[in-house]
């Protein structure tokens, strides 16, 4: 790579999954983090039980993530070969983990708050 | 990469970065000012190299007259051929229209060139046109000599056990329709590549190192014997990556043979003769992998722009490998395999030739000459199994130029590696022919 700038960034980001789905899923993850910090705002605190529930979402959004990568890479856990590939894999997993706690969080507190309470 | 996009929160802080850069980008705004010019360039060839370079010459240049020559209505996207042939991605993967990555404001003629005119500053084509040109830029690929290899037409591959990837989308599948047949059947393999230069040296390997992973993934690696025939005296044109390559395979059980060039096979036999220093050799195969011979076509060697003392039997053009312009004719540079430089027949290398075109061309419109200079770099994402690779870069001193030095190893056989030939080079191309990467 002669220059990793944002644009060529975003210009590869575009190209992989098209220039639509790109920033429709830029709108999508947007929005639910928007819907995440009003959320928070309005609530002042984070709701315990709502974000215990959260949590336990997150090793099903780390599987889902890792699963996603491989599946669509024609790879397998067998492919991991060095220390760099370890941190690519936790890290997939972990942001799957965090981006499926925060969706869960989200659904909970604008869909499902008086049931679950704080 | 895609993983990105599952986390709400990475893409809303990327979101908002990239707000904030928008606002503050001094490289794009120093690139954009643009030169007056009434110039009229020609590019011969629309593919990778040409278009790449198109689409930044139209952003730096207002009202010049840019003209393309280039008859293939289809753009192939070669890195992706040895994928089709191990039966990865369908054909269709690798094929896109030439039209359709082009800018607005330019003129393609699609047309063969026949012949050019360096001293009267005119192409002609084979139907009769003729363009003048105050700036040429020689960017039409190279020719695979299919007929320099006896007893062989393309016409066979897919049949007979022969594979031949390099001729396009139809040939790289019809080689994974063969090749696989010899991944349920075992047998012997035999994979080549020729002694002349040639466009990614580290697809041969990719193509041998492929199918032995299909074998064993069909459990049939004991039921096969793999001979990898080379015509030079290493396995790869980097000693460091050479010795690597002769280590790997060792692992994989892959015999290797120095000094054996191809020269003809008989089908209905199944035997491969190579030329050696002491005589003819007869090897026989039930899969073969044909890599024909390179050279640059024919319009360029008719009309005196190859280099006199070098690759006299290939035709490459004789420019500068640092500038890449032209050693006898100021207005005229080579870019992309035909150019005549020492390494560099990949993508990557047309990625870090282009701007190097580009800066010396719009300097000489203004009178003045480009500070530029392409080093050599040639990136191989070499694949080793199917979710494995080794990111091997490097330049015209044979040095390794990790683009992430400490992190990435280059010798390395690493998934991450794959997953950037697999999932992040296509888009990256795509970024470099739009003139954005």
């Amino acid at each position: 790579m002669e220059e990793l700038t944002l644009e060529t960034m975003i210009a590869v980001f575009e190209e992989i999954f098209g220039t639509g789905l790109f920033w429709s899923m830029v709108a999508v993850a947007a929005i639910i983090t928007v819907g995440y910090l009003y959320v928070l705002i309005r609530d002042h605190n984070l709701g315990m039980r709502r974000f215990l529930i959260a949590q336990l979402f997150m090793p099903v959004g780390a599987v889902l993530a890792v699963w996603f990568v491989m599946f669509m890479t024609s790879s397998n856990l067998s492919d991991i070969g060095g220390p760099v590939d370890v941190i690519v894999f936790l890290g997939i997993a972990v942001m799957g983990a965090i981006g499926m706690s925060i969706l869960v969080y989200t659904v909970e507190s604008l869909f499902f708050r008086d049931k679950l309470g704080d | 990469m895609t993983e990105n996009f599952n986390t709400s929160r990475r893409a809303f802080l990327a979101m908002a970065a990239a707000g904030g850069a928008a606002a503050t980008l001094p490289g794009a705004e120093a690139r954009a000012q643009t030169v007056q010019t009434t110039a009229r360039i020609v590019i011969i060839g629309a593919g990778a190299a040409g278009t790449a370079l198109v689409n930044r010459l139209v952003d730096r240049l207002d009202g010049a007259q840019i003209t393309l020559i280039d008859p293939r209505v289809r753009h192939l996207y070669q890195p992706g051929l040895s994928l089709v042939a191990a039966g990865l991605k369908p054909a269709d993967y690798v094929v896109s229209t030439t039209t359709e990555w082009l800018p607005d404001g330019v003129t393609l003629v699609e047309d063969a060139v026949s012949a050019v005119d360096p001293e009267v500053q005119r192409v002609d084509t084979e139907g009769g046109e003729s363009v003048e040109y105050d700036f040429l830029v020689l960017a039409p690929g190279l020719m695979l000599d299919h007929e320099a290899i006896e007893g062989f037409s393309r016409d066979m591959i897919g049949t007979n056990g022969i594979g031949a990837l390099y001729g396009g989308p139809e040939d790289a599948a019809a080689t994974w329709e063969a090749a696989s047949r010899f991944v349920e059947e075992g047998g012997r393999g035999l994979f080549t590549r020729p002694e002349t230069e040639m466009k990614c040296a580290g697809a041969p390997l990719k193509h041998t190192f492929l199918i032995d992973d299909r074998l064993r993934r069909a459990d049939n690696r004991g039921a096969a014997e793999i001979l990898y025939a080379a015509p030079q005296t290493s396995l790869f044109g980097v000693p460091i990556v050479s010795e690597r390559v002769r280590m790997l395979f060792g692992d994989r059980d892959i015999d290797y043979s120095y000094q054996r060039t191809l020269r003809a096979i008989d089908a209905e036999r199944k035997i491969a003769t190579f030329e050696t220093p002491d005589g003819t050799e007869e090897q026989d195969y039930d899969y073969i992998h044909i890599i024909p011979p390179q050279r640059a076509p024919q319009f360029i060697r008719d009309s005196g722009l190859s280099w006199a003392d070098r690759w006299t039997d290939q035709g490459w053009v004789d420019c500068d490998q640092y500038t890449m312009r032209h050693n006898r004719y100021d207005n005229i540079w080579a870019v992309g395999d035909v150019a005549g430089v020492p390494k560099g027949k990949t993508a990557a290398s047309v990625k870090f030739q282009v701007p190097v075109v580009e800066d010396h061309l719009v300097a000489a419109i203004q009178g003045e000459d480009g500070t530029e200079t392409y080093d050599g770099y040639t990136s191989c994402p070499l694949i080793t199994r199917i979710g494995r690779a080794m990111l091997i870069e490097f330049d015209y001193n044979n040095n390794l130029t990790p683009s992430f030095p400490g992190v990435i190893a280059p010798l390395e056989e690493l998934w991450i590696s794959w997953l950037m030939k697999e999932v992040a080079l296509k888009a990256t191309y795509n970024a470099m022919l739009r003139g954005q990467a």
